[in-house]
């Protein structure tokens, strides 16, 4: 088996993204080598379930670039070619926005005068550790204040360098921006997390409109099943989207989750159902591919 | 003397808008001539980076001072650099036209 990654996301936020990527996790470790990802960076948590002991911190770096001004002609190149709008030409000097910069490095390439160099600065942090269970821990966190999330997923995503014959789960931040998209589009199979209300269609025909455009696999989890109304099995019904699984709403599911307990652990049969899942998208990421 | 107002809409009938960055237009107007022109503000459609590139629009065009209902910390710092004047207005302002009589007669609120 090659590098398998499943990402988990939402559109909405609060669907149970967390509880389906650490349930998910849990289930299949140590049947196979499991690396979990936690990829929402400006609030990351599935910590509080997993508990893994970090073993390791490094900063979350991006270049930024500084302008010589003896060099600088002011010829405003580098203002035109900055997509990310972190340079701009005013009075004849080139000024540095460094909370805009996505550092792409395009700039310093393209100066005609070589006034553009790089320094390093720190937007956050990577954690890694292991957990109890023997799953494989990681985590990008974002500096409060810091405003780009998505240099610390592609960052802690390749830290983590998941192996051959190993499972990565990705947990992503909630939405469909670009933090998302960094996240899952590389991702071999997507598990969208949704609720039946307005809000969680809503959002989830956001984020199958993210999935249309990766090209990846997908399927949907209806979690708080019993709420809400009967429009989001509907919609799903007249796509190519499964629908996975359905979890009620229950109190016994709130009170373990509200304890930090991980799902499959304190009601085993999802330990079961969550098993049998991983086996479906096996399923389906093979058949995709054998097209 | 030219004065740049965000504005809602392309004349200076339009309500002025209270944002810089994300304002759909900037009416340029001319202190000395009375002559005036309204720009659509293509930083509205930008992901990032609104506010610098709304005020290097405003350098580019020669701006003396900007009239917003607020500047974000971006934009602040690059019209600082420009040394373009920043001051601001509130809701009760009804029309661009209105926003720049209250600038001849003192009634904004600068910014420094």
């Amino acid at each position: 088996m090659n590098a398998l990654k499943i990402a988990v996301a939402s559109g909405k936020g609060g669907t149970g993204k967390t509880m389906v990527a650490t349930s998910l996790a849990t289930s299949i470790v140590p049947e196979f080598k499991v690396n979990f990802i936690d990829c929402d960076v400006e609030a990351p948590n599935a910590h509080l379930f997993l508990r893994p002991e970090i073993k390791e911190t490094q900063p979350a770096n991006i270049r930024v670039p500084v302008i010589d001004e003896d060099k600088c002609t002011a010829c405003g190149i580098c203002v035109q070619i900055c997509e990310f709008h972190a340079l701009a030409k005013l009075m004849d000097r080139i000024l540095v926005f460094p909370q805009l910069c996505h550092g792409c490095g395009s700039c310093q390439r393209n100066c005609p005068e070589g006034a553009i160099k790089e320094i390093s600065r720190q937007i956050g942090s990577l954690k890694a550790g292991t957990t109890g269970a023997g799953i494989q821990y990681y985590r990008g966190e974002l500096t409060t204040s810091e405003p780009m999330p998505t240099p610390i997923i592609n960052q802690v995503k390749k830290w983590a360098d998941p192996d051959e014959n190993s499972v990565t789960i990705l947990d992503s931040p909630p939405g469909a921006s670009c933090s998302v998209v960094a996240t899952l589009h590389d991702a071999d199979f997507v598990l969208l997390v949704t609720e039946p209300t307005p809000f969680g269609l809503h959002d989830l025909k956001q984020m199958l409109g993210v999935l249309s455009q990766t090209g990846s696999p997908g399927g949907v989890i209806i979690n708080r099943d019993g709420i809400g109304d009967e429009n989001v099995e509907k919609y799903l019904n007249r796509t190519d989207y499964p629908i996975l699984m359905k979890i009620p709403y229950e109190n016994r599911i709130a009170f373990g989750l509200a304890k930090g307990h991980i799902l499959s652990e304190f009601m085993p049969v999802y330990k079961a159902r969550f098993k049998k899942l991983f086996q479906t998208m096996l399923g389906r990421i093979n058949g995709g591919r054998s097209r | 003397m030219l004065l740049m107002i965000s504005s809602q809409g392309d004349s200076l009938h339009s309500q002025p808008s209270l944002r810089f960055g994300r304002a759909p237009y900037f009416i340029q107007y001319d202190l000395n001539s009375d002559e005036w022109a309204a720009y659509q503000n293509k930083a509205v459609m930008e992901s990032g980076g609104a506010g610098v590139v709304a005020a290097q629009f405003l350098s580019d065009h020669e701006t003396d001072v900007a009239l917003s209902g607020r500047f974000g910390p971006n934009a602040h710092q690059a019209l600082s650099a420009a040394g373009i004047q920043m001051q601001t207005f509130d809701g009760q302002y009804e029309t661009v036209q209105d926003v720049i009589n209250g600038y001849k007669s003192g009634n904004l609120t600068g910014v420094s």
